[in-house]
């Protein structure tokens, strides 16, 4: 049974690693418009983190801050589902994602916006509006993928089917949580049922299910990702601004 | 207070914007309590108006004041007043419309071109130079403009 420790930090380092893969394409994005939309959707999940990050820190009472908990914990410590932590891919890839991420986030804090803890409920409240927008976002480029060009579309299905896998972590079942995920499933199905099927796209059936992500135990790309996020806090211990 | 403006938006101040919720001050010590709530979690101005609010309450003599920031309730652009919404508009920035219970994202009511007044407007991209605006474009005098997104 995991800590509400442990479960903030999951929902932290979600938030946290999901804004280093969206960073990760400006100054290359396919179109200007587009660079500032991912950014800018990497400021809110950003935010959202420190957020999070934040009142772990102060539930665990070990004197770590945000940015103790961002920059110098290892692999083996970080608690985010596979999904957020996957190669960005082409353009396909990282709207399917932010789209399965974005239809899990909106429910989750809508969820936690009326659960019993008040820092999280808080958070909830505050994050629940600016996901819908990462919804919107995601949800119109999979509809104008989906249902564009032969290539467009053939992209987007690929890109579907190969994220699709790493969406059955984000629900597995968790009775004690402050929001038990398992519960967020149905309004995430209403939600990628409509949007597929507008784009002209076909639901993946349902087969190999990775996890691990909420024990530490991840991908290999993980560890790529925090070695890039957190070298620069790691070759200046102790800096301050 | 009332001089401390959106660093971004300087047009508007952070009471007009409903960022600042109240400024209390102890009877006992002469303490200035100033309460602020974040406009959106990651909006990087926050550090900013945080320093300004500093600087302005150590001029007025009081430099050992505390600045508390509350999540909840979570700001909303309801809370912008209707000064705030017209200083908006006369710096061509199109006020945001009023959130609708549960459901922030839709598009119904027409965003007026604060240039011109026309609602012939077009977005062009949902994200502008903040992530609090939109780009918009108007059709009738074909000048580009930011809109708040309503939160």
């Amino acid at each position: 049974m995991t800590s509400l420790f442990d479960y903030t930090l999951g929902l932290g380092d979600d938030a946290l690693v999901a804004a280093q893969r969206l960073g990760e394409w400006t100054s290359h994005a396919p179109e200007m418009e587009e660079d500032i939309a991912l950014a800018n959707i990497a400021l809110d999940q950003l935010g959202a983190a420190r957020l999070l990050l934040t009142y772990a820190g102060e539930l665990e009472g070990a004197g770590r801050d945000e940015d103790a908990l961002a920059y110098l914990r290892d692999d083996r410590e970080f608690r985010n589902c596979l999904l957020v932590e996957l190669p960005n891919g082409d353009f396909a890839v990282t709207m399917a994602k932010l789209f399965f991420l974005a239809a899990y986030q909106l429910p989750l804090y809508t969820a936690l916006a009326g659960c019993g803890d008040e820092r999280l409920a808080a958070i909830g409240a505050k994050a629940r509006k600016e996901s819908a927008y990462h919804l919107d976002h995601a949800s119109l480029w999979v509809k104008r993928l989906g249902d564009g060009t032969e290539e467009s579309h053939r992209r987007m299905q690929a890109a579907v089917e190969q994220v699709w896998p790493y969406t059955h972590e984000l629900f597995a079942a968790a009775p004690a949580a402050p929001v038990d995920p398992a519960t967020l499933r149905a309004d995430f199905d209403t939600c990628v049922d409509a949007v597929l099927a507008e784009a002209t796209l076909t639901r993946p059936a349902d087969g190999w299910t990775p996890g691990g992500g909420r024990d530490g135990v991840h991908t290999e790309h993980l560890s790529y990702l925090l070695a890039e996020m957190q070298v620069l806090h790691r070759a200046h211990p102790g800096a301050r601004w | 207070m009332a001089a401390v403006v959106d660093p971004e938006i300087r047009v508007i101040t952070i009471d007009e914007l409903g960022i600042l919720r109240s400024v209390d001050e102890d009877p006992a010590t002469g303490r200035v309590l100033v309460t602020i709530t974040p406009t959106y979690t990651g909006c990087p101005a926050m550090d900013v108006i945080r320093a300004d609010i500093r600087r302005a309450l150590a001029a007025a003599g009081h430099p050992d004041a505390e600045i508390r920031t509350v999540h909840a309730p979570a700001w909303s652009t309801d809370w912008i007043s209707e000064r705030g919404r017209a200083k908006l508009a006369a710096a061509g920035i199109a006020p945001p419309a009023p959130t609708r219970a549960g459901n922030v994202v839709s598009l119904t009511l027409a965003v007026r071109c604060p240039r011109c007044g026309s609602p012939d407007t077009e977005q062009v991209s949902r994200f502008g130079s903040t992530a609090c605006k939109a780009l918009w474009r108007c059709r009738s005098c074909s000048e580009p403009f930011d809109h708040l997104k309503a939160l």
